[in-house]
């Protein structure tokens, strides 16, 4: 019953639509709209209280509390921060590109939805369940970059455009060896497809087989998502904000919400690739598969967060040092070790 | 109403509608002025491209065109900014008054693309696309077409290795 609630939503909601008389293809249409406003509000509800999480978790580790006065426990405050936002000037300084400059803050939205319409969040629980998932998400994920340079650019401010310079060299750093990773599970699986691969870690998760893998993407995820210890795009005691310098109000906020949106879908993917995803671990499939996706997904934001609070920032050729001589060279090794242990153990017929 | 709409092909709706973007933001990424612009509308440009390729079922193709093409605009940016070096970009994408022999290379690549596209025979009906073509083209690349893949993998190599030999002899310039 819990197990397939969202699933019996949809089906509920497609008997419904063509007991209405309803043509298939707009039925399907209809439903499809439903899904994608379901991920939009789940990500923007969730990127609301992450921020909250975020700030009660820097509370505990610097021992402090953290928000407490609005709403009980501090939970109304990130809500109240975004109707303060909302309310607010937007502020458009004097030599902007003005079109680019309102453009950037709408789309920044855009790679992480259409990311999410692949996540399997549980059994059956995927809006478009596509054949090569996890070359999609590294294809769009990577069109943010862009996104963050042109709002640098078009703030015409030194430090948005180093901030914008230093998210594109990041990428270009961090994104081989994000790819590079995954390519062992792959290798493992033999299939791009997300419900697939989950399905291939029924007896053994692959953070156990393939832990350099794991390491190394979630080093990479961290870089990827810009937080502490490589916030260099958006270092305050350097470059003020970096890209998001010149904007005021609610511009800032939805870069500072993609920021939560990046970190779920990396964390999502943490879960899908290396922890099994939906599975239950232990046989304890009395809690539906949803549950432990999420919950498997909050324990990686928690991790996140808990560097974010103790990790200093490392300097710019610390960045590159380390992405081109240690993260590359070990992808590639796991590639090869991964390579050789399957003709192996293919050899002796495991 | 219903019947209007059932009635029309949304392939061809929606081939139409990326085909027009593509072909106008591939205008302005000649015509505007300033080169971030042109940068910017290539981007529109290769997404809507890939678009095209996914109403074709070729969806690996359309996200290679995504990763790959689109991508990388950045990294082109970034690099036309660095060998640019203006404080204001404003008339960056240059233009010329050399009307002949634009018009003429124009023509000519016109009439050949023409002459090419009314010389291919195309089959009465394709056969049905496979499901998975992420398979079939790993197979190709590596056994019938491995000898071209290993040739570009060279190029590659050997761009990158002479890449890093202009970096380091401007360096070695600088300090003596």
């Amino acid at each position: 019953m819990v197990e397939n609630i969202f699933v019996s939503i949809a089906a509920w909601l497609r008997g419904l639509l063509g007991g209405l008389g309803v043509p298939d293809l707009w039925n399907d249409v209809i439903l499809m709209v439903v899904k994608l406003l379901a991920i939009l509000v789940f990500i923007l509800v969730n990127a609301l209280w992450l921020v909250y999480m975020e700030r009660k978790v820097a509370g505990y580790i610097q021992s402090r509390l953290g928000p407490i006065h609005v709403g009980p426990k501090g939970l109304l405050q990130t809500a109240a921060d975004i109707g303060k936002l909302l309310g607010k000037e937007i502020i458009l300084p004097k030599n902007i590109d003005l079109v680019v400059f309102l453009l950037m803050p709408v789309l920044i939205f855009v790679p992480p939805l259409v990311i999410f319409a692949v996540i399997p969040f549980g059994k059956d629980m995927v809006a478009v369940d596509m054949n090569i998932g996890v070359f999609y998400l590294i294809a769009v994920a990577s069109l943010s970059t862009i996104i963050f340079w042109a709002a640098g650019w078009s703030s015409n401010n030194k430090y948005s455009l180093v901030g914008g310079m230093r998210s594109v060299a990041q990428m270009v750093s961090y994104e081989l060896p994000l790819v590079l990773a995954l390519l062992g599970v792959i290798m493992i699986t033999g299939t791009l497809n997300m419900n697939e691969i989950v399905n291939a870690q029924k007896n053994v998760w692959f953070i156990f087989t393939q832990p350099i893998a794991f390491l190394v993407y979630f080093i990479a995820g961290v870089s990827e998502t810009n937080r502490t210890p490589f916030d260099l795009v958006e270092g305050e005691s350097e470059i003020i904000a970096g890209p998001y310098t010149e904007y005021a109000g609610m511009g800032f906020a939805m870069f500072f919400l993609a920021e939560y949106a990046n970190v779920m879908i990396v964390s999502a993917m943490c879960t899908i690739m290396f922890l099994g995803g939906w599975l239950a671990p232990f046989g304890l499939d009395f809690v539906p598969s949803w549950l432990w996706f999420f919950l498997k997904m909050y324990l990686m934001i928690f991790i996140f967060m808990w560097i974010r609070w103790t990790y200093p920032r490392i300097r710019v050729d610390q960045l590159m040092a380390f992405g081109w001589k240690v993260l590359v060279p070990l992808s590639l090794a796991n590639i090869f070790v991964t390579g050789a242990g399957m003709y192996i153990f293919r050899a002796i017929g495991w | 109403m219903m019947a209007f709409l059932n009635s029309i092909s949304w392939v061809a709706v929606a081939f139409h509608t990326l085909a027009a973007v593509v072909v106008i933001s591939a205008l302005l990424v000649v015509l505007v002025r300033n080169i971030v612009h042109a940068v910017l509308w290539l981007a529109v440009c290769f997404i809507a491209l890939a678009g095209v390729f996914l109403t074709l079922d070729a969806d690996f193709i359309a996200l290679v065109q995504i990763l790959v093409y689109a991508g990388a605009v950045c990294i082109m940016v970034v690099f036309g900014i660095m060998l640019i070096r203006r404080g204001n970009m404003g008339e960056s994408n240059q233009f010329n008054r050399q009307v002949f022999a634009g018009g003429g290379v124009a023509v000519l690549v016109t009439l050949l693309s023409g002459v090419l596209s009314f010389r291919i025979r195309y089959a009465g009906s394709p056969p049905d696309v496979p499901e998975n073509t992420v398979d079939q083209i790993a197979t190709l690349l590596l056994s019938k077409y491995v000898i071209p893949f290993e040739v570009a993998a060279l190029l590659l190599l050997v761009a990158l290795v002479g890449a890093i030999f202009l970096a380091k002899e401007v360096k070695a310039d600088a300090d003596s």
